[in-house]
């Protein structure tokens, strides 16, 4: 801030010099402390993004320690179609797959599941496909799932809160949802956040 | 003067003729929309607080995704089934989170946003204050060295 045009011997008086300086001080701390306090706050947020503590992109929190939606989806060759009641009724963790044949990550995601359908069983879930189109992309794929619905008009997706293709949820006997990633599974996914929490579920 | 004052009034209509299709809302297929024009003003209300999230900074009515779309007919739905905009609104929240609300609800998370605009205003109150107190302090008398050295200045011959 500009000192108006009184130069220093003008201030000069016990009183006015002690006020005048401190008041300066202020001034110019005021922004410096408030760089500060934001450069803390962003150097923590991008330090959190590099470690994946923080995710901004990472809207869909609310589905993790919830329990599955209502839903009884029909059949999607070449599997059957399940409802949420056959969902909670399994005695081992499902992990749940949102996918569509139009969906490019979902290719790229399609060989990491055929490993992990080794492992866990995995319920797919057609979202707004083809049948046709959905039966190819599966087929063509190895087909990783132990059971396949399709929910055509994506409505039921909206209840499980899915935003795009592809997602996954892991489900719990009882139904409840414990994980959940927005994206394409990956071996760095699946060793760093599943298999961890998998570990940890009770059995 | 008064040429300026009409060429000013000009501007501000055509600001304001061009900015009104802009302003209505982006739906318009008219197999989306409800009979009932007050259900369909409301239902078109409640989806402009809702953010689409494919695109993310733009609300369900104003967005071309096809999420958008079934996210406007869920909300039709809902309101053709006679919901409160506050019911409708949380339906949305407990399924996508506080992140789905383009006006964010005052948390202990969001405090400091909506405190901005008053904090905002107090400093540059205190600025304002601060920098008139400064302009308005005057110089004390000069003491007599110091004028007859400012004499001496201004008039070297004497």
């Amino acid at each position: 801030m500009p000192e108006a045009g009184i130069p220093g011997p003008g201030l000069k008086g016990e009183g006015v010099t002690g006020r005048g300086i401190s008041r300066r001080q202020v001034l110019m701390l005021a922004p410096l402390g408030a760089a500060a306090a934001a450069g803390v706050g962003f150097w923590s947020m991008l330090s959190g993004m590099g470690s994946g503590r923080f995710d901004p992109h990472d809207i869909h929190a609310p589905a993790v320690n919830r329990q599955v939606p209502d839903f009884d989806l029909p059949s999607q060759a070449p599997g059957t179609g399940f409802s949420s009641r056959q969902l909670a009724a399994q005695t081992s963790p499902v992990l749940v797959n949102f996918f569509a044949s139009w969906c490019i990550p979902c290719v790229l995601e399609a060989q990491t599941l055929a490993g992990l359908g080794r492992v866990l069983p995995i319920w797919g879930i057609a979202y707004k496909d083809h049948a046709d189109n959905a039966a190819g992309f599966v087929t063509r794929t190895g087909n990783p799932y132990a059971r396949l619905a399709a929910d055509s008009d994506g409505l039921s997706a909206i209840d499980w809160g899915v935003s795009g293709v592809p997602e996954s949820f892991l489900v719990l006997p009882g139904g409840l949802i414990r994980w959940h990633v927005a994206g394409p599974l990956t071996p760095e996914i699946i060793d760093g956040g599943l298999m961890p929490v998998l570990r940890a579920a009770p059995r | 003067m008064k040429a300026v004052r009409r060429l000013v009034a000009c501007l501000w209509l055509a600001c304001c003729v061009v900015a009104m299709p802009l302003a209505a809302g982006a739906v318009d297929d008219p197999q989306e929309m409800l009979a009932n024009p007050a259900q369909e003003a409301r239902a078109e209300t409640i989806g402009a607080q809702l953010r689409c999230l494919v695109c993310q900074n733009e609300s369900i009515e104003d967005s071309g995704a096809d999420l958008a779309r079934d996210l406007r007919h869920v909300v039709r739905v809902h309101v053709a089934a006679g919901e409160s905009n506050r019911q409708i609104i949380a339906w949305m929240v407990q399924r996508y989170g506080n992140f789905i609300r383009l006006r964010p609800p005052l948390n202990t998370v969001t405090l400091l946003l909506w405190a901005m605009p008053v904090l905002a205003l107090l400093g540059g109150a205190f600025a304002a204050t601060a920098a008139w107190r400064t302009r308005r302090t005057t110089a004390a008398p000069l003491t007599d060295a110091e004028q007859k050295r400012l004499s001496d200045l201004l008039e070297p011959g004497r």
